[in-house]
């Protein structure tokens, strides 16, 4: 049985087979507008609101803007190789405010306590995380369901319940991780610029970063093709845990003191980041700027309510969440053209 | 290409490569393997075959690491070894091409080729351009012509298969097992591929193959182990056996048997000269079906022949509208049917019985009744509501009729055996008044008494005009239950036997015919994944 590829019946029923080799125009537009769409809104935004309010591209909003982005966009680097893996990570908002804490009350012992501390312990959370789903195969959803919870948990006991705020010495080195400046910019917008080169290299260039890919593309074929898919699990979720607690240790740092109500609804706004910047949810698709960009989007669309000043804060959120809901829809309307979904 | 000769150079029978021994396997009430004695040795061609059940898969499983061996020992260069893990398997040298293409879709064509042995460089990153310049030279020797940065999934399912092909030889592997690597090949990669075989054999790897189609087999085996109710029926060189008597090992069936009448329940013929109920003309499905067309007439049992992979599931599936045909007509009882839609054909009084009661078609946790009227129900409805009534009626009437052993028709069909649920099952297709009935391997898995009934019954339906299409695997039901068999080859028709010639005989020796001289296209048909 030949198929005349030239005949004019094309198989209704074998799109997957039938593809012509290398993708049509319309597929490759589509996973341009999907890998560069975040990028466009997000120039699209800062000209409007450049345009809209005086007081937008100031040096003062800039570098208030790029530093608190700073935080988010660090739990967004872990959260990117969680999802691109197909998994989820709630628990990092719990892990950044109790890291927070950590460093802060670590930061009376010198500045090594004060990172170390929240590093050694967001980390091995989220170690037990990626045992529990890699080993234990349970689902993502629930393990750092139950982590966010257990973390919070932690964190009021250190504080007794909270009551308890740590202060970081203004003039310890810990400080200026948060506090100090390098060519006018913060110290954590450096560090973040640092992490995410680093973290791209470990996502595209190295076995490990292909591993990460390949689970999350086809997690049995993965296995079959001998890709170690349980340790590739548990160490995205390590990563996760590790980049929440440095964005707590750091917040701390800038803050100079731990507070234990930061972080709430993090794990969601980390997310949605990931997700805005092109990032697949089901998987096997995604790259860290993206996810760079959708941190800097959420934090504009804020800022600029902000600036109306008229709105009240609480409709940032339902901002921040019609726009997700648009990317999504958008997301999931490209990848069908692509066909990935 | 010349069938019976096989593979031109002579079996150098090498070192065994991969064995085993007095190898058993049991699964919770299934006895997947029993005794089985394999051997792939250095620069052979092995061709495993056997039918649906015969313990295939379970033997390639246990030889890659998938399944632990239950009884009996599997030697691997000399030693005994024991995989855990595919992964295992793998890193000892024994590389898998599954029938189903197993990479990752959204990564890119060279990085799938690399996955976990990518040439790194400097600081022990990926070296992208030689990664690149590599992949593409590995596909190019097997004539895939493609951007090996563009992702995978933009390849046809035929060059994702050599994606896979060309994996699975580049690493150092000296064992390369082959689940029906060609279903879903053109007839040009079908040749690279033998190429591909023959270059390995020629390197001393030990292949072995699994494929359902007779022709390849003969084409590029060398040795041949048929596999038969989980035990190896037979071992040796694949041209001394010829195609007649490996049907006859699969199916186990003697040739010449004296074949007792009145083995099955059915009692014959429904000959009619009514206008046929339903018309399949050239049903055509891409790798699947090629051309298929039969007639049923009203009160006959026509049986679909064939071995596993040649169509006979997706005939019926094509019929039923479950498998969209890429082109063919149906028509039942004069009037055409939209195709691929099961609900038109279902409108049209067609009712398939899946071969496979539990996944497609029984609802275990519901109750007799419930399971009867559930795709009668539109039927028995009024303005949305159910009409209770009226489903009682329905269903005790079936359940007398199909004598469905029940304590009541309120208990959960999970309960019945398979027999009652296989009934439960027709009496639901039979509720809806079908003009047609195809059933897929009606009485498999169900206890003698309960296949007689079921034979019987099919007889009585028959007998009551309906047209009843017949699938089996057991060659018994198939010629006594059938008043003609359509055989199957490939996904096409190869002949049709009527009255007297429908005999063991004449059907094996329809499966096996070697391929008429013209049709020198390597078969496309498979997917019967049965």
């Amino acid at each position: 049985m030949t198929v005349d590829t030239e005949s004019p019946v094309r198989p209704m029923n074998t799109v997957t087979e039938d593809e012509p080799l290398g993708a049509t125009r319309s597929e490759r537009l589509s996973a341009l507008a999907q890998q560069h769409g975040a990028l466009v809104t997000l120039v699209i935004a800062v000209l409007a609101a450049w345009l809209s309010f005086d007081t937008f591209m100031t040096t003062d909003n800039m570098q208030n803007m790029a530093v608190s982005s700073a935080f988010l966009a660090v739990v967004a680097l872990g959260m990117t190789f969680v999802i691109v893996t197909g998994g989820i990570d709630l628990s990092v908002g719990s892990l950044f405010a109790l890291g927070g804490v950590l460093a802060a009350w670590g930061s009376q012992y010198g500045t090594a306590v004060a990172l170390l501390l929240p590093l050694g312990v967001c980390a091995l959370i989220g170690f037990v995380n990626g045992l529990l789903i890699a080993r234990s195969r349970l689902a993502p959803f629930i393990v750092t369901l139950a982590a966010l919870l257990g973390a919070r948990g932690i964190l009021l006991a250190v504080t007794d319940e909270g009551s308890k705020t740590y202060l970081v010495d203004k003039g310890s080195f810990f400080a200026t991780l948060g506090q100090g400046k390098l060519l006018g910019i913060g110290a954590p917008v450096w560090i973040t610029v640092g992490l995410f080169v680093a973290g791209a290299v470990v996502l595209r260039r190295s076995r490990f970063g292909q591993y990460v890919y390949a689970v999350g593309g086809n997690e049995d074929a993965a296995a079959l093709m001998g890709v170690p898919v349980a340790r590739t699990k548990t160490a995205v979720y390590t990563l996760s845990g590790l980049c929440a607690g440095l964005a707590g240790a750091l917040n701390a740092a800038w803050l100079a003191s731990g507070v234990t109500i930061l972080g709430s609804g993090m794990e969601l706004e980390a997310i949605s980041a990931v997700v805005i910047g092109g990032t697949l949810l089901s998987g096997g698709f995604g790259f860290l700027s993206g996810s760079l960009v959708g941190v800097l989007l959420l934090k504009v669309i804020q800022n600029v309510i902000n600036q109306i000043g008229s709105l009240d804060s609480a409709y940032q959120q339902v901002v921040s969440g019609g726009f997700l809901a648009v990317v999504v829809v958008a997301q999931t309307w490209l990848g069908r053209r692509r066909r990935v979904l | 290409m010349l069938p019976v000769t096989g593979s031109g150079a002579p079996p150098v029978a090498g070192p065994a490569m991969l064995s085993v021994s007095g190898l058993g396997k049991s699964f919770p009430g299934v006895r997947a393997l029993d005794g089985v004695d394999f051997t792939a040795r250095a620069g052979e061609v092995h061709a495993l075959i056997g039918e649906n059940g015969a313990g295939k898969s379970t033997l390639i499983k246990v030889l890659t690491g998938v399944y632990k061996a239950g009884e009996g020992e599997v030697r691997y260069d000399g030693s005994a070894v024991r995989f855990a893990t595919p992964l295992q398997a793998q890193h000892a040298g024994i590389s898998t091409i599954y029938q189903e293409v197993n990479l990752v879709p959204l990564m890119s064509v060279a990085r799938n080729l690399f996955l976990g042995r990518e040439p790194r460089g400097r600081l022990g990153l990926i070296d992208f351009r030689r990664m690149h310049r590599e992949a593409q030279e590995a596909l190019r020797g097997l004539g895939v012509r493609v951007d090996v940065r563009r992702p995978l999934r933009e390849l046809g399912v035929g060059a994702q298969q050599m994606v896979a092909l060309a994996r699975a030889v580049s690493v150092d592997a000296r064992v390369v097992i082959m689940d029906e690597p060609t279903s879903s090949l053109e007839p040009r990669e079908v040749a690279t591929l033998f190429g591909v075989i023959r270059m390995l054999r020629g390197r001393g790897i030990a292949v072995i193959y699994v494929s359902h189609r007779l022709d390849e087999l003969y084409e590029v085996c060398d040795t041949v182990t048929v596999l038969r109710d989980g035990k190896a029926v037979h071992t040796g060189p694949i041209a001394e056996l010829d195609r007649l008597r490996l049907v006859a090992l699969m199916l186990g069936r003697e040739i010449g048997d004296v074949r007792e009448e009145g083995l099955t329940k059915f009692s014959g013929n429904h000959d009619t000269e009514a206008q046929p109920v339903l018309e399949a003309t050239g049903l055509t499905v891409r790798h699947q079906l090629d051309g298929v067309s039969l007639t049923i007439r009203p009160g006959e049992v026509v049986g679909l022949g064939g071995l596993l992979g040649s169509g006979r599931s997706e005939t019926a599936k094509a019929i039923a509208g479950a498998l969209p045909p890429d082109s063919g007509r149906v028509v039942i009882a004069g009037v055409p049917v939209r195709t691929g839609s099961t609900p038109a054909a279902i409108r049209a009084g067609v009712s398939l019985l899946p071969e496979d009661r539990k996944a497609e078609g029984i609802v275990p946790g519901l109750s007799v009744r419930e399971n009867i009227a559930l795709a009668a129900l539109p039927g028995l409805s009024r303005f949305g509501l159910v009409d209770e009534a009226r489903i009682d009626r329905v269903v005790d009437t079936f359940m007398k009729r199909l004598r469905i052993k029940a304590s009541g028709p309120h208990q959960k069909v999970g309960e019945l055996s398979g027999g009652n649920q296989q009934k439960v099952l027709l009496a639901r297709w039979l509720a809806m008044n079908p003009k047609v009935l195809l059933l897929d391997e009606p009485t498999r898995g169900i206890d003698v008494g309960a296949k007689a009934e079921v034979q019987k019954l099919i007889d009585e339906l028959a007998d009551d005009g309906l047209g009843v299409l017949l699938i089996s695997s057991d060659m018994e039901e198939l010629i006594e239950g059938s008043d003609r068999v359509v055989v199957l080859k490939d996904g096409a028709v190869v002949e049709e036997l009527t009255g007297d010639a429908v005999t063991e005989d004449r059907l094996m020796r329809a499966i096996a015919a070697a391929p008429a001289a013209q049709a020198t296209t390597p078969a496309t048909s498979g997917g019967d994944d049965d």
